[in-house]
């Protein structure tokens, strides 16, 4: 027990300030109501599907959880359920073996709901594009809110991209 | 009209000690007989349309022997394609079957499970998205099919069906579990969720700029994919790379081992309810990303690698630096084994759990760290060396136990090895150019590549078509041999040590999936 207790101390807390929305990102700048924000507030629950990426994307979501970006503490954490989700988080070009799962975890989203495409091949597909095994990103399937580019988006670009559909106003 | 065939084997240019050997049906099924009754293995099976060029499909299938990699060529018709089952010597064939047919329509004759495994239903039955004649862009209902799982029959016993999407940030895939109260009696994967068809887009990319590509396959293992898309460049270009370009390869190859491990590590703490360890190791992870950003001009290490060398020289100074930080990192990592091994509730949780056995893993062609966890001492880094690790001596970090806390070990050993193998390149790094540049590819030109990434050996083959394009390509991934084993791995296991079992391997979907 002392090693760990020792451990912590000497870590200390290495968080760092959030960035600011990346507000170009948005995609449906009129889709995100003001009514929609202030019902979420700062408090958000997301659920994260990997619709056929390449793991990239995945690897750098769980980096937006760790100490330095610690997306906890701005009151955002990631659910099991998307019965409990607010937004839906959303990698990959969509595989046309995903596309199905996709759909019900959407549908099984109270409303309002967000989604937000993560990375190049959220966005359009990337370098996999549209083919027989791919539908060419996440606007393809459902509506999207905010478009976050990168291959993969390195965190701090997914935590404005997350911090640009829920940005509420006047608010840092 | 056919070209000859010749069945002696051919030694491929390249890196890697490679052959080629056109062969027939008679021949297929010796080759594989004397591989098997000399313990070599099977590494990767698949296949492509020779058409228009011959009225034949290929069917490949490469081996790990004690000389290097043995890749045959089967020719078949392409008005009837089949060819001798392997999965009865090589149990790891047998999903790389079911997926060649769904991709090329070539049957394997006399194997057992006839199922379908990448086809979901999203193409038809007798569509075949790797023969010339499938349009790709084709509209198609893509009504997905349901999937004919064993069922497990008796008192008692239900089944848990879970994803494919599952609890956390993870792959997609379906596990279906059957059990007795919390005891799991069987396991059984359905895979395939993430298939992108990169065989198939392979063809819309030039030799040169495929391994854009390839470093797509599975994000975790950029490197190891890249560099072994490089070798195989290179072999099919002929053009021999710059000596600092392999050190710097091995350099980011190493560095991807350890931001890997030190990843999973915090993520096995955690799966035993020990959030200490993910916030640790997941900070430590993340100084290791950031320094690899700015050294490499990307996180993870993308397209870093690329056919001819490396895509820049990042300079001494931020060479340098990289030993620096592995000091720091060893330091911090040797802490936490430490408390690792104190703390009686984690060790509780990994000993004895998951438990693959050496017979088992040798039976069933695991590789990579899962098969050195499993008393495999396998590793290409120590048996076909590539420069530099030849000048390295690279330690093999085996153990025999199998359970999770066999795996965690070798982790740790390994994240150790690594840190250490950085330290060397850095002194050893040799100075000059590190890309020289790329002729036009000649058509029907093949080769491969073959790297021990973090996960086991990643293959890539892949052969030049008509001004400088790719004709065909195939990436293999490791997690194609280990995936079966966690379905053995589970076996008497409780439901709730899956999560731990599963990240104790860590496979890829995505690259297994293709």
């Amino acid at each position: 027990m002392i090693p760990i207790m020792l451990k912590i101390l000497r870590t200390g807390i290495v968080t760092e300030p959030a960035p600011p929305p990346r507000e170009e990102w948005r995609t449906r700048a009129a889709g995100i109501q003001d009514e929609v924000l202030a019902l979420l507030g700062r408090a958000l629950v997301i659920r994260e599907v990997d619709a056929g990426s390449c793991n990239g994307c995945e690897l750098e979501i769980h980096a937006v959880n760790n100490p330095y970006y610690n997306l906890e503490g701005l009151g955002i954490r990631f659910a099991a359920s998307p019965r409990h989700a607010d937004m839906l988080l959303v990698t990959g070009p969509v595989t046309r073996n995903m596309e199905q799962a996709l759909r019900i975890a959407y549908e099984a989203m109270p409303e309002p709901r967000l989604v937000v495409a993560v990375g190049d091949c959220g966005r359009d597909g990337g370098i996999f594009g549209e083919g027989y095994a791919t539908c060419g990103g996440v606007a393809k399937v459902l509506p999207v809110d905010v478009s976050i580019p990168g291959c993969p988006p390195p965190p701090l670009a997914i935590l404005e991209g997350i911090l640009a559909a829920v940005a509420a106003r006047g608010d840092p | 009209m056919a070209t000859p065939r010749p069945s002696v084997p051919k030694r491929l240019a390249g890196e890697v000690p490679a052959t080629l050997a056109h062969v027939d049906a008679a021949e297929w099924t010796e080759a594989a007989r004397v591989v098997h009754d000399a313990g070599g293995r099977l590494v990767a099976l698949w296949g492509a349309d020779r058409r228009p060029q011959e009225d034949a499909f290929s069917i490949f299938a490469a081996y790990a022997t004690a000389e290097g990699l043995a890749v045959v060529d089967l020719a078949v018709p392409a008005a009837s394609p089949a060819y001798p089952d392997l999965s009865g010597l090589f149990a790891p064939a047998g999903r790389m079957q079911r997926a060649l047919r769904d991709l090329l329509g070539a049957e394997a004759d006399g194997a057992e499970d006839a199922r379908p495994w990448l086809r979901h239903g999203a193409w038809d039955e007798g569509e075949f998205p790797l023969r010339r004649d499938f349009d790709p862009a084709a509209p198609r209902a893509g009504r997905l099919e349901p999937y004919p799982f064993v069922r497990v029959e008796g008192d008692g016993v239900h089944e848990i069906p879970v994803g494919p999407i599952h609890a956390g940030i993870i792959e997609p895939g379906h596990f279906r579990f059957s059990i007795v109260g919390e005891k799991v009696l069987r396991l059984e994967e359905r895979l395939g969720y993430t298939h992108k068809g990169v065989d198939r887009r392979f063809g819309d990319f030039s030799v040169a700029e495929g391994y854009r590509l390839a470093g797509r396959c599975s994000g975790d293992s950029t490197v190891a994919y890249a560099w072994a898309y490089a070798q195989a460049a290179e072999s099919v270009l002929a053009v021999v790379v710059p000596p600092r370009a392999r050190w710097l390869r091995a350099l980011m190859l190493e560095g991807e081992r350890i931001a890997n491990h030190l990843g999973d590590l915090g993520a096995l703490g955690n799966d035993a309810a020990f959030a200490l360890a993910l916030a640790q190791f997941s900070r430590l992870r993340e100084d290791w990303l950031r320094a690899a950003g700015e050294i490499f001009g990307h996180r993870l290490m993308m397209d870093a690698v690329v056919p001819g060398g490396t895509a820049c020289d990042p300079g001494e100074r931020h060479v340098r630096s990289m030993a620096a930080l592995a000091d720091a990192v060893e330091r911090e990592a040797r802490e936490l084994r430490d408390i690792f091994d104190e703390h009686s509730g984690l060790q509780d949780r990994f000993i004895g759990t998951g438990r693959v056995r050496p017979e088992l893993a040798r039976a069933l062609g695991l590789v990579g760290l899962a098969a050195r966890a499993s008393g495999q001492a396998l590793d290409l880094r120590v048996d076909f060396p590539a420069e530099p690790y030849g000048a390295l001596a690279v330690r093999k970090c085996v153990s025999g136990a199998g359970d999770v806390a066999a795996r965690v070990r070798v982790r740790f050993e390994e994240l150790f090895e690594s840190l250490r193998l950085v330290r060397a390149i850095v002194d050893g790094m040799p100075p000059g150019e590190v890309r020289v540049d790329l002729p036009e590819a000649a058509p029907g030109a093949f080769g491969v590549g073959w790297v021990e990434g973090w996960r086991g050996e990643v293959l890539v083959a892949i052969e030049a078509g008509e001004g400088g394009r790719i004709r065909r390509a195939h990436a293999h991934d490791p997690s194609w041999q280990n995936w079966p084993l966690i379905e053995h791995a589970i076996m008497g296991n409780i439901v709730p040590d899956f999560p731990l079992i599963n990240k104790s391997f860590n496979l890829s979907y995505s690259g297994a999936d293709g």
